[in-house]
């Protein structure tokens, strides 16, 4: 069974967020929850529904990672993208945030 | 240009007010996201990859210079210093928080702009002739009309919930440059025998995954009976449109199960039936205060020439090959219409800095009649009104900005969506092939020697990007995980616009740079003179040439 992460838009300000292991909401995939069984999904996917409900984030949705370094990475590109930041625009996003923050993605 | 009344400045702040408490309510959590979305969605908030995305509208592509000033304040305090021109003549903003929405709609509002019916199952933001006014080859100005268009629909109650979101594009012209026969109605003024002035009404074109050319329903209506017919258009549309199925709900579909002539039926009988009624029609004098507004300016009295002008031509190749593809003749004399290209060598097609809004402002203010400024589905700019002894001077303010790129209506002149890289929809991303065909293009004489050449790239089967009525289209895909290009041919979008077919197979990321300048060299390996267009040398030979040269003997 494959690799999931939990991915969302924060409410307020549209960032994209993953869910952390603390149950937080971090703007690093780097920083991603990840399960890899049925159960462990479930359990996400039921966290997203419950962190939509109260109006935490929206659009959330399990994304498929793999690890990679020692951190999870989309294994989409357009899971990728929203990691980063646009692939043609290279001083926006996340990839023009100090390279300490991102090497776990790119 | 028109200017706001007392009504439609109430409706707007009303509706930022309306707004402001929405998101007051969503943040606070007193709404769910479902009960939300419809409501920023009609005023024009999605939710894309990396932020929201505030698309705001630009009625017909007019606007000025402080409105264009405002757009660069916007981007540069609320964004990330830029903005996108779309295929609707609107401008999106891409990295937009949901929490300072209602203050960028009330900075709109200051400047008589919004971001009202640019998304949802509503009439959105009606389209016209970027040229309106002053264009040759006009009868009349198109701007009156969607202007009225445009107060007719605002809010309309009846039209609100539609099946699907309905697109309307008007020309006065002889040449199309509105696209109207990709929308769901596209409106001609025409001449009838008797020398009235009137509309041929198309109906049921689009884009999107079931492409459609408009089909013609009536051939005249007499222009004060114009809102009337709409009515009637949009009543038979809303009754009868499917709304078990968002992907068959656009009136197109309508009329290919229906049949244009039962759609037409059901119209003229509604229309009939409407006569009945209190008339939504237009009393003159209202119908005149509206057109005042777009009354021509007051042109000087100038030669049909400017030595300066024509002297600089001479001297300055760059200027006279500037002057050859973005400049255009004027109705008055001693005028031009100044095409800005938003489409550099390697650039973003349609995205500008603040800088650059600022500086387009400041030359449309010291050099354009009015300091209108016009945006086009192209995703370029135009400058409808300008003296031809000032064409040196903004040709030297462009370079200084980077915006005097000499390839309107060129190979490097591309439309393309934002693509995966910005949109939730996108399976592939479509401006990373659009940058790398325009550098293959660089060579602006080579683009001179090739001639008009339109080449569309959309990122999904939406067609933002408008794929199908390029002379050469592109569709992003995603097979099996992978970024993958189908090539499309013969597509067109002016008087005689048709959708274009599929080649054969499709291909990567970077052979579908390859493949398009194959069938390039196989056009100028074909054409009868350099006089043949692309698209008359494909009309005239077919596909076969091309397919032989794309795919070797697997095209027999």
């Amino acid at each position: 069974m494959s690799l999931k992460a939990l991915k969302a838009n924060r409410l307020i300000d549209g960032e994209a967020v993953w869910l952390t292991e603390a149950g937080g909401w971090s703007d690093r995939v780097s920083a991603a929850r990840t399960e890899g069984d049925a159960e462990g999904h479930a359990t996400l996917e039921q966290i997203g529904v419950q962190a939509t409900a109260d109006s935490l984030v929206v659009n959330a949705e399990l994304i498929d990672v793999e690890f990679r370094d020692g951190a999870p990475v989309p294994t989409k590109l357009k899971e990728r993208i929203r990691a980063l930041g646009p692939t043609v625009r290279l001083d926006l996003g996340k990839q023009s945030e100090p390279k300490s923050r991102l090497q776990e993605v790119a | 240009m028109y200017r706001y009344d007392e009504f439609d400045a109430q409706l707007v702040q009303e509706r930022v007010a309306q707004f402001r408490g929405q998101v007051a309510r969503r943040v606070a959590g007193e709404m769910t996201e479902d009960e939300f979305k419809p409501l920023r969605l009609m005023n024009g908030l999605y939710l894309q990859i990396h932020a929201y995305m505030l698309r705001v509208a630009i009625p017909y592509g007019t606007f000025n210079a402080p409105q264009m000033r405002k757009l660069a304040h916007i981007a540069r305090v609320y964004d990330k210093g830029y903005g996108h021109f779309t295929t609707r003549q609107n401008i999106q903003y891409n990295w937009i928080t949901l929490e300072q929405t209602p203050d960028i709609l009330e900075e709109l509002a200051s400047v008589e702009m919004h971001a009202i019916q640019t998304s949802g199952n509503c009439i959105r933001n009606t389209t016209a002739d970027p040229y309106a006014g002053a264009a040759v080859d006009e009868h009349e100005d198109p701007r009156i009309w969607a202007e009225i268009i445009r107060q007719w629909s605002s809010f309309h109650p009846e039209f609100s919930f539609l099946p699907r979101k309905f697109k309307i594009a008007v020309t006065g012209a002889e040449n199309d440059r509105a696209a109207v026969r990709v929308h769901d109605i596209g409106l001609v003024i025409v001449r009838n025998d008797a020398g009235e002035v009137g509309f041929k009404v198309m109906v049921g074109g689009g884009q999107g995954r079931t492409p459609m050319i408009a089909k013609t329903i009536r051939e005249f209506v007499p222009k004060d009976n114009l809102l009337s017919y709409l009515e009637a258009v949009l009543r038979v549309y809303n009754m009868l449109g499917r709304r078990d199925n968002k992907y068959k709900a656009r009136i197109k579909i309508l009329v290919h199960e229906v049949g244009v002539e039962e759609v037409t039926r059901l119209v003229e009988a509604e229309w009939e039936a409407m006569k009945q009624e209190t008339s939504v029609d237009l009393p003159a004098e209202e119908r005149d205060r509206i057109a005042a507004y777009f009354a021509p300016p007051a042109f000087e009295v100038l030669a049909d020439t400017d030595t300066g002008f024509e002297a600089r031509k001479f001297e300055d190749r760059d200027f006279r090959h500037w002057v050859r593809t973005n400049v255009k003749p004027h109705r008055q004399a001693g005028y031009a219409i100044v095409d800005i290209s938003l489409k550099p060598t390697g650039g973003i097609p349609g995205d500008i800095t603040a800088d650059q809004m600022d500086a387009v402002a400041d030359i449309a203010e010291a050099y354009a009649v009015d300091s209108e400024i016009r945006a086009t589905y192209q995703q370029n700019l135009v400058l409808p009104h300008v003296r031809l002894q000032d064409l040196s001077a903004v040709y030297d303010r462009l370079v200084e900005v980077g915006l005097a790129t000499g390839n309107i209506g060129l190979a490097g002149d591309i439309i393309a969506c934002p693509g995966l890289d910005y949109c939730d929809l996108a399976n592939a991303r479509s401006i990373p092939v659009s940058q790398a065909i325009s550098e293959r293009f660089a060579d602006l004489n080579r683009q001179y020697d090739i001639g008009p050449l339109e080449i569309k790239i959309s990122g999904c089967i939406n067609a933002c990007g408008h794929h199908h009525v390029g002379h050469i289209g592109i569709l992003g895909v995603d097979r099996k995980g992978e970024e993958h290009y189908q090539l499309t041919l013969g597509g067109r979008a002016d008087d005689a616009a048709a959708i274009g077919k599929i080649t054969g197979p499709g291909f990567s990321a970077d052979g579908i740079v390859d493949a398009v300048e194959t069938v390039v060299e196989t056009y100028l390996t074909l054409r009868l003179d350099p006089a043949e267009r692309f698209i008359d040398t494909l009309e005239r030979l077919g596909f076969q040439p091309f397919k032989e040269r794309l795919y070797g003997a697997k095209a027999a």
